[in-house]
């Protein structure tokens, strides 16, 4: 009998844990969903209703307000344009990050050439340093060549990021065997051929998990689009977000939440969709030690 | 044998085409982040601003460690009680300030989504709504938060005094250690999510035998997490402590978009370093000298930052064992030769 009893004691015990730690990750699930519930009620209300109450009910003046925007953004830049900017600069810098990333790993893993060592050992050596510590630096020089107010600075370095190269490089280790290159070869397959139609395909996972990361990171990217662009027409999301919070817009909350939305619901389908190998990716790239 | 068989198929001939692979690589990197990184440096030992009466670039010139003076020392000559210093420090303290309950909170949670005996279903959405903050754009979430905590009629404020904690509303971007832990929280709520899907990595890398085995031996709960779980998982800490604090360093969107001005309200408490260096470089007289030499600042802390920490969390055990390993097999070796002889 006592055995029995120290059993259910010991099943409530887990029941309660289980019920305790469900109960506090529901709390933090609810901390992450809040401030954007709020943006997209808050986007719905007009801007009277927003500055004398508060509330979690959506109203009916999305439409309205999107239009006020839609109005205040075209006496300047038309807001489609920054989409389109971001959508540019992020979609070319994928492919070049992905491609090159690529290109470079397998020059490391293929290739026995003088130098390998110390190739794979500089890449590493530099993937701790931010951009940051040089961009007075690469906005000078790029002011110097012409280039600033130009997206050539912004997506051409691109084709050197070293943590997609790291990445890239181990998933190639375990996903390309050398044998399969020496079958191109004897088959009379040029190096890049080899490159283009046999490691590339097998490569695709790793590809596709680096190229959300990359898509993302640019589509985000504040800091350098923000010392580089100067004309409006060329600014990105990030950029017309921060326009958002000048004299203009201040005075009417309802247009503010309408534009956060905007720029938030790109990257809200995009999670929802791919959640599940973003999720993955960022375990994989933890692990790598 | 794997490894030693692959290398030899990496024949010879081919081994030239290797520097085309990664030439690319190496070409863009000396344009766009070797040279800049020379040329501020270089910079940061010149003298070279824009004459605002007459909208004309002086400079550059050298002028030696002139930068650096005025960046390590104050006009009454006090070390560190500069501009940059404090702003240096301001990103230290915000990075704590998220940093440390960001680690705990992450570190909790890979516990209780590993523990084989109280088994979270839903874990899957945990995991994906608490890491969504992560990848939304950080520009949008700072202004966000600046109308959420918006005075007088931001919703945060409307709350407040409806639930009768304030009796007024309050200025949160008037107060210097509200708007620090603004900033911080904001940190911390992107990326505690991040953390904690990497640490629940690296327990579940960790083989179910030892947990079994302690077990086994008797061990509780708190025992196993800090005998077996902890130590495994400091390579996977140290990844995850020096990525942050490198990060963290640099921090600037949030700050930046954050308060009303841009620079840092209430007076100048939360502008970071990198807030600074931009501000010298763009802003009024335009001193690119001065910012490359903030930059320098920068990026030798980044370098210490990132040795010290390799230094400190280097696995000791490790080493030690590796070294007991190797005079094993020396002495294994020593045997087996001498065996050899004696067979001969």
């Amino acid at each position: 009998m006592g055995n029995k009893n120290e059993q259910g004691g010991y099943h409530a015990k887990i029941m309660a844990t289980a019920i305790f730690r469900n109960a506090v990750c529901v709390f933090l699930c609810f901390l992450s969903l809040i401030p954007f519930w709020i943006m997209i009620v808050n986007a719905t209300r007009d801007s009277v209703a927003i500055q004398t109450s508060f509330s979690l009910i959506p109203s009916t003046h999305i439409m309205e307000n999107f239009a006020k925007l839609v109005a205040q953004c075209n006496e300047n830049v038309p807001l489609y344009q920054y989409m389109l900017n971001s959508c540019i600069i992020a979609g070319f810098s994928t492919v070049l990050v992905v491609y090159f990333s690529t290109f470079t790993a397998y020059g490391v893993v293929v290739y026995k050439f003088k130098g390998c060592n110390f190739a794979w050992a500089f890449i590493m050596a530099i993937m701790m340093i931010p951009v940051q510590v040089s961009s007075i630096g690469f906005f000078q020089f790029m002011y110097k060549l012409g280039m600033s107010n130009s997206y050539i600075p912004l997506i051409i370095p691109a084709i050197a990021s070293p943590a997609t190269v790291f990445f890239m490089r181990q998933y190639m280790l375990s996903a390309l065997p050398l044998e399969i290159v020496d079958a191109a070869r004897i088959d009379g397959s040029g190096e890049f051929r080899t490159f283009n139609t046999i490691a590339i395909p097998l490569m695709k996972p790793a590809i596709a998990t680096q190229a959300i990361f990359a898509f993302i990171g640019s589509w985000n990217n504040f800091y350098t689009p923000s010392m580089i662009l100067s004309s409006q027409k060329k600014y990105t999301l990030p950029m017309f977000v921060q326009l958002m919070r000048g004299e203009r817009f201040r005075s009417d909350y309802g247009i503010i939440y309408v534009g956060l939305v905007l720029t938030i619901m790109p990257i809200f389908i995009v999670y929802f969709c791919l959640s599940k190998y973003i999720i993955a990716g960022v375990a994989l790239g933890g692990v790598k030690e | 044998m794997a490894k030693t068989a692959n290398k030899k198929q990496k024949t010879v001939e081919y081994g030239r085409y290797g520097y085309f692979f990664i030439a690319p690589f190496f070409i863009i990197f000396a344009v766009f982040q070797l040279w800049p990184l020379i040329y501020t440096i270089g910079l940061a030992f010149c003298e070279q601003y824009t004459d605002t009466m007459f909208n004309t670039v002086v400079g550059p010139t050298f002028n030696g460690v002139e930068n650096f003076k005025t960046v390590f020392m104050s006009r009454d000559g006090v070390l560190f009680d500069t501009y940059t210093f404090h702003s240096l420090w301001n990103t230290v303290i915000m990075w704590l300030m998220n940093f440390v309950p960001q680690i705990l909170l992450a570190l909790l949670l890979a516990v209780w989504f590993t523990d084989t005996r109280v088994k979270m279903k839903a874990q899957g959405a945990y995991k994906m709504l608490t890491f969504m903050p992560n990848i939304i754009t950080a520009a949008t979430i700072s202004v966000l938060f600046y109308s959420l905590f918006n005075y007088p009629n931001g919703p945060i404020n409307q709350v407040l005094v409806s639930m009768g904690i304030l009796d007024e509303p309050f200025r949160f971007f008037n107060d210097k250690w509200a708007t620090r832990g603004i900033i911080s929280f904001i940190n911390f709520w992107m990326w505690y999510g991040n953390t904690m899907i990497v640490l629940t990595a690296g327990v579940l890398g960790i083989s179910p035998s030892l947990f079994e085995a302690a077990r086994v031996d008797g061990a509780n709960s708190g025992q196993i997490f800090r005998q077996v779980t902890l130590p495994l998982l400091r390579p996977i800490m140290l990844f995850t402590l020096v990525n942050s604090a490198i990060g963290g360093l640099q921090m600037y969107d949030i700050p930046k978009l954050l308060t009303t001005s841009g620079y840092g309200d209430p007076d100048y408490t939360t502008r970071t370093i990198t807030m600074y260096m931009r501000e010298l470089a763009f802003t009024g007289a335009k001193q690119m000298g001065k910012a490359s030499a903030t930059s320098v600042v920068l990026f030798v802390v980044t370098l210490i930052v990132s040795l010290v920490m390799f230094y400190i969390m280097r696995d000791k055990d490790a080493i030690k064992e590796k070294k007991q390993i190797k005079a094993a097999q020396k002495a294994l070796a020593e045997k087996q030769a001498a065996a050899g002889k004696g067979a001969n």
